[in-house]
């Protein structure tokens, strides 16, 4: 005997991912428009490095010229404050990095008395609004009697910078298998070697980051520098003062050069870690 | 041999001083505090490890197996007691400067890494000459079959490969012993058959001392020459896989190794070293005491028996050996053999394995009434007088 079967239609295939053409636009120009917006300024500042002004003010376009690249440190105080914001930046890094990175694989690592204490803290020093942090710094050095200057500004750059390192770190080394280290101790290596050797490679993608997060932080911090200066210029302060008399373009020059540097470090960056998820 | 190890007798890894056990382990304990409380984790361990021999701790999760390897590997200090590799004492010498190696579950190999890299860290710790150190990490990645895969990464291996580079890493190093922790248990089922044999043929070849850490029975059974199984922080009983098998001493060892069947009765009478046991109506079990074990009639006690080692027939068997009467309650066929699931009077549930060798016919089905039967020499007493048998006095090291 013969059962007809009579199925329901076939089902349709699952129609090819067709895209909206209308939506596809709008993306692009979604995309095109965000891109154009965190670009333009920086554009702006590179374009009027190139102008050639007469006038104290630089915002009017006057013709193209290299002479501000080749009058950039004319300025002795303005050349002053670069130089101070260049090597509290990377004084910053130094210090911060060191300084984070133990806090940081302390808290990723082990478990200890104080450890909540500690998070909160670090926690505590990203989210205090800068102004009140400089305001209280501010009030400190001058109850301590401390004379502000360079020193009081690393020191200010440090003590922010600190908490930033310490949690990217901290995040790598939480994701650390100890048995690692273990088998390093097994094979005849003692505690600093192991560091040195295992433990420190392993989580440099987030020394790395952390160092870089310090220094961008540092050189371009205006508010709380503001508060421990004293004296001493740095860059974002000269900028910041000039722009009552009018902003020379070499400040669009140096603009330009630390953006670019910024930049070249971000491709390093990216193209080391495309390196390492090859390798890996 | 630029050996800078500070243990003298080292070059001579002979059989000359079987004498003295490569690790020694006496009355070691271990206790954690946790929440404000005392958790025992190991609770008085006393081993002895012949030199060359493969040694296996056998347990649960959270017998304290683990602990118990730690310890040996300088990661944990014992509460107490003292742990000796080649009769030296190694109380407070840290890991790094122990002369045992580890393989570890995640194998934990360095990712930065390269295959030469990892497995040369040991010998560059200590100082090895380059060219010696290429030579021997030559022969060893020889020996585990990854010669040509030196300059791979261990992401670009595969999880068996892996476990090889591990396994070199800590055998290049010539250790006095190599502690694995449940070293195979991340591989599927048919890489843990074949690095079973390969582990077992590396060990021959190599000729260290393995301490093998594990849970499988199976694993323990087919590699150890003694295992000693495990439970709550103690040993419960120490021995070659057959007398294990065969001889389980408590009902820890006869439930965890292998399908057990335990059944209890009251003893009626003692015959020579045989306590008989009446059972049912008119069922009787005949079970051979152990020299340490004592019995007297109206004593209740335990006995184990294989399932492979029952017989089931229809009749109750003449002669004397255990006959015990029940009811089949399922049957499972498997080709080989058949399965029965029986039910005794008192509702204990006994398995039986029977080859499907030369009885072409079922011997039972569902709901027969049948009979058990097995000799007194295939089932063991467990209770009557030293129920905690704790580490035997060892045997001459195998």
């Amino acid at each position: 005997m013969t059962t007809t079967v009579t199925s329901p239609a076939p089902a349709a295939p699952p129609r090819p991912r067709r895209r909206n053409p209308l939506r596809g636009r709008g993306l692009q120009a979604y995309t095109i428009l965000l891109v154009a917006w965190l670009v333009l300024p920086v554009a702006v500042m590179i374009l009027f490095g190139f102008n050639d002004t007469h006038s104290k003010q630089n915002f009017q376009w006057e013709g193209f010229t290299l002479k501000w690249y080749a009058r950039l440190f004319e300025k002795k105080d303005l050349t002053t404050a670069l130089v101070n914001s260049l090597t509290i930046a990377l004084l910053t890094t130094v210090f911060a990095t060191v300084l984070g990175t133990l806090v940081g694989l302390a808290l990723g690592r082990y478990r200890f008395r104080g450890q909540g204490v500690a998070n909160l803290v670090m926690f505590a020093a990203i989210s205090c609004p800068e102004l009140v942090m400089g305001a209280s710094l501010l009030s400190m050095f001058v109850a301590l009697e401390t004379p502000r200057g360079y020193l009081t500004i690393l020191a200010a750059h440090v003590m922010f910078s600190v908490s930033f390192v310490a949690i990217t770190v901290r995040a790598r080394a939480v994701g650390l298998d100890p048995r690692i280290e273990e088998a390093a101790k097994d094979l005849g290596a003692g505690p600093l070697t192991t560091f040195r050797l295992v433990t420190l490679p392993m989580i440099m993608p987030g020394v790395v980051s952390g160092a870089m997060l310090a220094f961008a932080l540092s050189v371009d911090d205006f508010i709380i520098t503001n508060f421990t200066s004293g004296a001493t210029q740095t860059f974002p302060l000269w900028v910041w003062s000039s722009t009552r008399t009018g902003t020379p373009p070499q400040v669009n020059v140096m603009g330009t050069l630390i953006f670019a540097v910024g930049v070249l470090l971000a491709v390093v960056n990216i193209a080391a870690s495309r390196r390492r998820a090859r390798n890996t | 041999m630029t050996d800078t190890s500070p243990a003298p007798v080292r070059d001579d890894p002979g059989r000359a001083d079987t004498a003295v056990p490569a690790i020694e382990l006496a009355g070691v304990r271990k206790s954690y505090v946790s929440h404000g409380e005392t958790v025992a984790a190991v609770r008085g361990v006393d081993l002895r490890i012949g030199q060359g021999e493969f040694f296996s701790l056998l347990g649960p999760s959270g017998c304290g197996k683990t602990t118990t390897m730690r310890m040996i590997a300088g990661f944990e200090e014992p509460t107490a007691g003292e742990v000796y590799l080649h009769g030296q004492s190694v109380t407070g010498v840290p890991a790094n400067k122990r002369d045992v190696n580890m393989v570890f579950q995640s194998y934990a190999l360095f990712p930065h890494m390269s295959v030469f890299e990892n497995v040369a860290f040991g010998l560059r710790r200590r100082g090895v000459a380059k060219n010696e150190i290429r030579q021997r990490v030559g022969d060893i990645l020889e020996i585990v079959d990854l010669t040509g895969r030196e300059k791979r990464r261990p992401s670009e291996m595969s999880g068996g490969q892996q476990q090889r580079v591990a396994l070199a890493r800590a055998l290049v190093n010539r250790p006095r012993a190599l502690l694995l922790d449940e070293p195979l248990g991340a591989l599927d089922l048919k890489l843990r058959q074949a690095m079973q044999v390969e582990l077992k043929r590396i060990q021959r070849e190599v000729g260290i001392t393995f301490v093998y850490v594990t849970h499988d029975q199976g694993e323990a059974l087919t590699m150890s020459d003694r295992i000693a199984v495990m439970n709550d922080g103690l040993v419960e009983q120490l021995g070659s896989p057959r007398e294990i098998y065969e001889r389980p001493a408590t009902k820890f060892v006869a439930g965890f190794i292998g399908t057990s069947n335990l059944l209890s009765g009251t003893v009626t009478e003692l015959s020579g070293r045989d306590a008989v046991l009446s059972y049912g109506d008119d069922g009787r079990i005949v079970v051979p005491l152990r020299e340490d074990q004592t019995a007297g009639a109206g004593d209740a006690l335990e006995v184990t028996v294989r399932p492979e080692k029952i017989e089931i027939v229809g009749e109750r068997p003449a002669g004397g050996g255990s006959a015990v009467p029940a009811t089949v309650a399922e049957v499972v066929y498997l080709g080989t053999s058949t399965n029965y699931l029986v039910t005794t009077a008192d509702g204990t549930e006994v398995t039986v394995f029977m080859q499907n060798a030369n009885n072409s016919d079922d011997v039972a089905e569902r709901g027969d009434r049948v009979w058990l039967a097995w000799e007194p020499r295939h089932s063991y007493a467990i209770g009557g007088g030293a129920n905690g048998v704790r580490g035997d006095a060892p045997k001459a090291a195998v």
